[in-house]
């Protein structure tokens, strides 16, 4: 019966809003009070909207802007006992807003299927998510001059902590080692070139190159630390690789995220980016212990994926999108912004705020937006 | 901003707005000014002048580097030509008439013996070059490619700007066959370089201007479109030099100093070196100079033309003054943050302001602030004279401007200001009728707006109603500091008197205090009670009990002469004191910030009356609680800010009259408090060496992704920080509980339990970059510890407390994470304010547009609804609608 009651406002308030009285209107109230707190709502409701011209976007700017004067600028974990060290307060704010493609501590929260996220080897599927190279069980590369060749001296220890055999190895290095002749003997992987004039220098090349040879786990993720969370397990991770993560099958991907914003964008789509914008600057927020609205964070990064990729607020970014020529010349590197409109014969139609301000015009936000017409007798 | 650079033409498409009809004069009036023309710009075209429109524009052709003759009078065809503009007092413009500072100046040229690269055009020339047939001109792209090559170009110029597009452009003919051999004439393409920053190469030899020139010319219209140029402003030849705009002479006015002598602009100087090189070069090539001697004057006239535009290029020598100062010429005048655009036109100055020291005053309403008497008579406000207040008017122009309340000024109806003296009183006097205006002495309840730096939200330009005092300083509410974030310690705030009908209106609608109480970022009061104000009435509501005298007598002394509501009964108790302030049909439950003796910190206001619980920070408090956001959104904001205020008061005057200080006995302990608190300090000592020695013998287990020496490091945090809340927990439980500094700590108003447990017993743990100190000497953070040592006090322990005093060590400690945390703040500051900036900018122009979408200034929708329920968060709570207030209160009907 209410049912019908609400359906009827389906359209006139926000479905969070729906929801909440739904659940707080008490069971047994007469239809006509249903009625008379759903108009009350309503009317609340349109009360407390934004007008028309209201200059939502200097407002978020501030709030965002002026709380960041308290953040502080070195925050560590404080007595964490196992937490993974990433970057937090000011310095992570500024690297997400700025839309940095390489960040400072990449990290991701790997959320676990069904008997894995109980607890089920958790360890070891910890450990064969983080990427093993050459030379992490390596004990020793050395280049001999005289026949040239490389020799790669192993742990024997750690291998076999680790699962591998000379075996796997030879097997995970085949790709490099095309032009070697290739030899295991005990813990030793010898390498011999193919060609006899093989350069000193390209063999110390390989050698490099040798070290950093992908073994096993997934791709970048150069740590790995499973915590209990609420009460299933998940894995966190340092640095971060979402695509192939999500591609293992024991990884709940509904749930698996990390930190770095542009790999969202790019395995997930811009929508999934925008959100994580909001999740990653909101959690930042609130970890400072400030408190600010979550709408001034959607806009922030609305003005940031508009553009349906991720757009930094620099000058490069987000102002660069600017249809006014002097709104970008008075942010960063004017004289370039009016040689490169002049070269197009740019027009200026002084349809935001600091272009009028500099001709002395009303600005058209606010109460300079709306424009009064009046009718004039001629006598 | 057409001055400053003069490639860069900048035409103002003017459109004529509505014409203004003001209503005929009635009879007796004074004639009224004629209506000054009012024009809005519409919009701004920018492009590249031409030569043809530099000399159509300018009035004068420039040709001798002179300024003055004997009598110091301009020379003509100087750079100093009266035509170009005047700066002295006396002399008239020649183009339009005018004297200094009506004649806007206008532009002059010069013809230039030889042509000269525009240096901000330099890369872009070099992209034409190495793109184009050195013959025929045309693209080195095939004729059939160029339509699909365009639509990709296009792509990139929508993603990435039209500088990419170029770029791009210029990688992909690089690349191609075509790059050596032109598609259209066949002609063998040569190898371009640049020699930054003007000259360019082929094969080693160098390509003059003229040359250059010749190249560009042959550029087809058609092909400037791929280089995302329209040939409807720019033709690339006008990228090199062959005429060159003079700026006016008032944008670079000369100065006289002290001695008599006149020191010329910076510009002016360049300007000077241009024409006199350029003289001579035609000179030379007239008298058939050798080429040598003609190439030298010619690199050296291209010298002085690219530092007359920018004299900060990386690879030339900067122009200096004779005293080695460089001189800063057209890009430095523009760029940056002391630059044209940001100093000048996006930063304005303002009269009718006034700024001194802030000082707290509780006793004025929050939304007044109290202005010194000698500025009341300075500043003024234009008041347009009509029937009915001339003789109100009249009154002040007698006071005259040294006595208070006066005038300043009339300003007759044709503009003429004259100032009121002893002497113009009388004259004044007489003369003064409807349709002048009298700019009088601010007074009593006229609206100002009241700011302090820095300012980083709306709040911090607030409008207040003035209020003539005594004194030199300003003074404020305290409880309106927090959304300016001021205190007392010397601060300096600014005041602006708002001159316009118009101004006014919006300052008092849209910026009094009362309408800035909900904050737009977290939707709760950003004013409540501070300090004093807190914790007074924190004793009142909790305990104190008034004979009906003293409760009275109380209460008007705050200020409060409605005793309507005070209980009739003999004795009172603070509670109901409280409640005296409260509106009749008040309802409210909330939380305190501790639980109270019974375990309880529910509190309950029924009906206007304080019922349970007491009033601290949580309730009265700026940015928590939603009691005065509940008052705010049943009784409007006025009533808000009165009962703010009232609380205020009501809260000082209870202190004043309970006697309120906190003393060392606070910190006080009873010795068995003394010996638990050394006990945990022994178990915490044990504990950290057995860790130590655990480590040391290798037993100690690694957490998963530590090391073992970090394990170590976050057990030891760990004991430590437990100690210290333990003793933080011994002290509250067993310091006085009725101390002062215990109630300022639990009523919020300044403090915690935690800076009591630090003067009492021990100050804790002193991190560095979130780890125990481990900096300094060699393996040991001070020379009195032996190395290695890595004990509690050896790291940044420090085990007493403020009353008992520090070691020398422990107080080295605190002195580093001192250090540090001032640093932090350094460090920070700059940081957050060019993250602001930059937020500020890229978002000023979002607005919500009347179908509720969000847009940009473009019209581009970033919201379709404004935070996805289009919710102004300073009109929601706590950023959200409030259901259950809205079901109670009809439920409750």
């Amino acid at each position: 019966m209410t049912d019908e009651l609400f359906a009827e406002y389906e359209d006139k308030l926000p479905k969070k809003v729906l929801g909440e009285l739904k659940e707080n209107i008490p069971a047994k109230t007469a239809k006509g009070k249903v009625r008379e707190i759903m108009d009350t709502a309503v009317k609340e409701y349109k009360e407390s909207m934004a007008d028309p011209g209201e200059c939502i976007g200097n407002v978020s700017a501030e709030s965002i802007g002026e709380p960041g004067t308290q953040m502080t600028l070195n925050t560590f974990h404080f007595a964490g006992v196992a937490e993974m060290n990433v970057t937090v307060g000011l310095p992570r704010i500024i690297e997400i807003l700025d839309g940095r493609k390489d960040i400072k501590t990449p990290s991701m929260e790997i959320y676990l299927k069904k008997p894995y996220s109980q607890g089920k080897d958790i360890k070891e599927l910890a450990y064969s998510i983080k990427e093993t190279l050459l030379n992490d069980i390596a004990l020793e590369f050395q280049i001999n001059i005289v026949d040239l060749s490389i020799t790669i001296k192993l742990d024997r220890e750690l291998m076999r902590r680790s699962g591998f055999t000379s075996a796997t190895i030879l097997n995970g290095l085949k790709r490099h080692t095309k032009s070697y002749n290739v030899k295991a003997e005990g813990d030793e992987i010898i390498l011999k070139s193919r060609s006899k004039e093989a350069a000193l220098n390209s063999l110390y090349k390989d050698k490099e190159k040798m070290k950093e040879v992908h073994l096993k786990g997934v791709k970048g993720v150069k740590q790995v630390l499973p915590v209990k969370r609420g009460d299933e397990y998940i894995i966190v991770t340092a640095g971060s690789n979402l695509l192939d993560t999500l591609n293992l099958e024991e990884v709940d991907p509904t749930k698996t995220t990390t930190n770095n914003i542009h790999e969202i964008a790019d395995v997930l789509g811009i929508e999934a980016a925008r959100q994580a914008i909001i999740n990653e600057v909101f959690g930042v927020i609130e970890n400072q212990g400030l408190n600010v609205d979550i709408r001034h964070i959607m806009l922030v990064s609305d003005t940031m994926c508009t553009t349906g990729g991720v757009k930094g607020i620099t000058r490069y970014g987000v102002v660069s999108e600017k249809s006014s020529v002097l709104a970008r010349a008075s942010f960063e590197t004017p004289i370039k912004h009016v040689i490169s409109a002049a070269l197009v014969g740019e027009v200026d139609y002084l349809t935001s705020v600091v272009e009028n301000v500099m001709i002395n015009q009303p600005v058209p936000v606010g109460t300079g937006l709306p424009g009064l017409v009046t009718k004039v007798k001629v006598k | 901003m057409a001055d400053e650079n003069p490639e860069e033409k900048i035409a103002v498409i003017e459109e004529p707005s509505e014409e203004l009809t003001l209503p005929k004069e009635e009879a007796g009036r004074v004639d009224m000014p004629e209506p000054s023309v009012h024009r809005k710009v519409a919009a701004i075209q920018f492009s590249v002048l031409s030569p043809q429109h530099i000399k159509k524009m300018a009035v004068v052709k420039v040709v001798t580097p002179e300024l003055y003759d004997r009598e110091g009078y301009p020379v003509d065809g100087g750079l100093m030509d009266t035509r170009m503009g005047v700066i002295d007092p006396g002399l008239v413009c020649r183009t339009d008439g005018k004297r200094l500072k009506d004649c806007p100046g206008y532009f002059g040229y010069i013809e230039l013996a030889r042509p000269v690269i525009h240096l901000k055009f330099a890369n872009l020339i070099m992209t034409l070059l190495k793109s184009t047939c050195r013959e025929c001109g045309r693209i080195l792209v095939l004729q059939n490619k160029v339509t699909s090559l365009n639509a990709d170009l296009e792509k990139i110029e929508k993603e990435e700007g039209p500088e990419a597009r170029r770029r791009v452009l210029k990688d992909l003919i690089g690349g191609m066959k075509t790059a050596t051999k032109c598609p259209h004439c066949k002609a063998k393409q040569i190898k371009i370089t640049i020699d930054k920053p003007t000259t360019y190469l082929e094969a080693e030899k160098r390509i003059n201007p003229i040359e250059i020139r010749v190249r560009l010319e042959k550029i087809t219209d058609e092909d400037l479109i791929l280089f995302g140029m329209n040939p409807k402003f720019i033709r690339p030849e006008w990228m090199v030099l062959t005429v060159m705009a003079i700026p006016p002479v008032t944008m670079r006015p000369s100065i006289t100093l002290e001695s008599g002598e006149r020191s010329e602009d910076d510009l002016t100087h360049k300007l000077g070196d241009i024409v006199r090189i350029n003289q001579r070069l035609f000179e030379n090539i007239n008298a058939g100079a050798p080429e040598i001697i003609i190439e030298d004057l010619w690199d050296l006239l291209q010298y002085h033309i690219t530092t007359f535009f920018d004299n900060s290029v990386p690879q030339l020598p900067p122009a200096r003054h004779r005293s080695g100062q460089p001189l800063k010429t057209i890009t430095e005048r523009i760029k940056s943050k002391e630059g044209r655009i940001r100093h000048n036109l996006a930063g304005k100055r303002t009269n009718f302001s006034a700024r001194t020291v802030i000082s707290p005053d509780p006793m004025i309403k929050l939304n007044e602030v109290g202005i010194p008497l000698v500025m009341a008579k300075k500043l003024t406000i234009p008041e347009r004279v009509n029937v009915w207040n001339l003789p109100w008017l009249k009154k002040l122009v007698e006071l005259g401007p040294e006595k208070y309340p006066g005038a300043n000024y009339i300003i007759r109806p044709d503009g003429k200001k004259k100032k009121i003296t002893d002497e113009t009183k009388e004259a004044s006097l007489e003369e003064l009728q409807p349709g002048y205006t009298v700019e009088r002495h601010v007074q009593d309840g006229d609206i100002a707006i009241f700011n302090r730096q820095p300012s980083l939200h709306r709040m911090s330009m607030m409008c207040h109603r003035l209020r003539v005092l005594p004194g030199k300083t300003f003074r404020l509410n305290p409880a309106v500091c927090h959304p300016y974030n001021a205190d007392f310690d010397g601060d300096e705030m600014n005041l602006h008197i708002p001159q316009t009908e118009e101004a006014r209106a919006e300052a008092e609608f849209l910026m009094e205090v009362q309408t800035q109480l909900i904050s737009p970022r977290y939707g709760l009061s950003v004013i409540g009670c501070v300090q004093d104000a807190i914790s007074g009435n924190y004793i009142l509501t909790k305990s104190l009990k008034f004979s009906r005298e003293n409760a009275v007598d109380l209460l008007l002394a705050a200020g409060i002469t409605d005793l309507s509501r005070l209980s009739r009964k003999q004795e009172i108790s603070g509670k109901e004191i409280f409640s005296a302030l409260l509106p009749e049909d008040f309802n409210f439950t909330g939380h305190a910030k501790f639980k109270d003796e019974t375990g309880s910190d529910e509190v309950i206001i029924e009906k206007g009356k304080l019922i349970k619980g007491v009033m601290d920070r949580n309730l009265l408090g700026e940015g928590s609680g939603l009691l005065l956001r509940n008052i705010h959104k049943r009784y409007g904001k006025d009533f808000t800010i009165n009962i703010i205020g009232n609380m205020f008061r009501l809260g000082i005057e209870t202190l004043a009259r309970h006697g309120f200080s906190t003393a060392i006995s606070d910190t006080d302990l009873p010795a068995e408090a003394k010996q638990k608190i050394q006990d945990v300090f022994d178990k915490a000592n044990r504990d950290v060496t057995d860790l130590i020695a655990s480590f040391r013998e290798d037993t100690l287990e690694a957490f998963p992704g530590k090391t073992k020496s970090e394990t170590l490091e976050l057990k030891i945090l760990e004991v430590l920080n437990k100690a210290r809340n333990v003793t933080g927990q011994l002290v509250s439980e067993h310091a006085s509980k009725d101390s002062h500094t215990r109630i300022m700590a639990i009523s919020g108003a300044r403090g915690n339990l935690i800076n009591l447990a630090q003067m009492a017993a021990c100050v804790g743990q002193q991190a560095l970059r979130g780890k125990r100190i481990d900096q300094g000497y060699y393996d040991r953070t001070i020379s009195s510890f032996r190395k290695g040592d890595l004990s509690p006090m050896a790291r940044g322990f420090v085990a007493h407390g403020f009353k008992n005093g520090l070691t020398p060590a422990e107080f080295y400690f605190g002195s580093m994470t001192g250090r540090d945390s001032l640093m932090d703040t350094a460090l920070r500051t700059p940081k957050s304010g060019y993250l602001y900036r930059r937020l500020a900018n890229a978002m000023q122009d979002l607005k919500v547009e009347y179908d509720y979408t969000v847009r940009d200034s473009g019209g581009k929708i970033v919201q379709f609804l404004y935070g996805e329920d289009g919710m102004d968060v300073s009109k929601s709570e706590k950023g959200q609608l409030n259901i259950k207030r809205i079901i109670r209160t009809v439920l409750s009907e």
